[in-house]
């Protein structure tokens, strides 16, 4: 029964890295990493590691998945058509990979280890639960923890301060000429499509008071 | 189901992960493969931890997943601050750092 899901779990996750780098739209990449995660949580549970396989689909399938998806939307995914590029960085690359793959499997197989061969150390009862993972966080593993968490403060004021507005260079900033847009009216009026950051076309008629002392002054 | 099959689909991962860097030139995908890369390691570590019948391998996993977290944070923040400033959105024209 373990080695049916086994394999179907490995499959379904080498076949998600596959689409990941083989898909040329974005988004479907991301969705194929989202299935390749899956998958790989499911191999985490036939290895016991319980709370690790829930994080992994809570937090990485969750939510970092939908940060992928949120930018790609951003930016527009299939929109930007690359530059087809060299055959011979393609044959290079494939070279590499194949030695990486070469090497890593021989240090795999050839290791001379003897647990390798085995299904592993017998199983104890607890053995990857929250409790057991939380008990070793909290005490042998205090400070990895508290650097991680440090760690996680850094990157999300790192994203703030790369991802802000700066003045003048944004794709925004040359159209948002105040006189260009806003019509003669009087000062209280406006629409809600307006009050949510909508621009007013020019060419509309002014509505209300045109006179020249009541023009709204900004 | 014998450890060194976890092994080797590890290993098999982290080679089309690396090939996926290499091979593709937006800068979302290659933080994809990079996913892919840091999840070939997890799985690994998941599987000694297993061998051994100890959870410390499981601990390691657990920040390996914090340190792409904030790998995802800074990559995705400086892909939106290059699209903001209409550079295209590709690693082989965006060369202005290389010596």
């Amino acid at each position: 029964m373990s080695a049916v899901v086994f394999f179907i779990a490995a499959i379904g996750a080498i076949a998600g890295a596959i689409g990941v780098v083989a898909l040329r739209n974005p988004f479907y990449s991301v969705l194929a990493l989202v299935g390749h995660l899956l998958s790989l949580a499911a191999l985490f549970l036939l290895l016991r590691a319980e709370f690790i396989a829930a994080a992994q689909v809570v937090v990485y399938a969750g939510a970092v998945m939908v940060l992928y998806l949120f930018v790609v939307s951003y930016i527009g995914g299939g929109a930007h058509q690359l530059t087809p590029g060299g055959s011979n960085l393609r044959l290079v690359a494939g070279g590499a990979v194949l030695a990486l793959f070469a090497e890593l499997a021989i240090a795999v197989l050839g290791s001379g280890l003897k647990a390798i061969d085995s299904d592993g150390a017998p199983y104890v009862s607890g053995f990857g639960s929250p409790a057991a993972i939380g008990e070793s966080l909290l005490t042998k593993f205090l400070f990895p923890f508290e650097v991680a968490s440090l760690l996680l403060l850094v990157a999300a004021v790192g994203a703030v301060v790369l991802a802000r507005r700066r003045k003048g260079t944004t794709l925004d900033d040359a159209e948002r000429d105040a006189a260009h847009y806003i019509t003669p009216r009087s000062l209280f009026s406006g629409t809600m499509a307006e009050a949510v950051g909508a621009i007013r076309d020019p060419a509309e008629p002014p509505v209300g008071v045109t006179d020249e002392n009541e023009r709204s002054g900004w | 189901m014998s450890i060194a099959w976890y092994l080797v689909v590890s290993a098999l991962i982290f080679c089309i992960g690396a090939g996926g860097v290499l091979v593709r030139r937006n800068p979302l995908v290659i933080l994809l493969c990079l996913e892919l890369m840091l999840n070939a390691t997890n799985l690994a570590l998941i599987a000694f931890a297993r061998m051994h019948g100890n959870s410390d391998g499981q601990i390691f996993a657990l920040i390996i997943m914090v340190v792409a977290a904030c790998e995802v944070t800074v990559g995705l923040g400086l892909i939106v601050a290059i699209f903001r400033r209409r550079l295209p959105i590709d690693v082989d024209e965006l060369r202005e750092l290389q010596g």
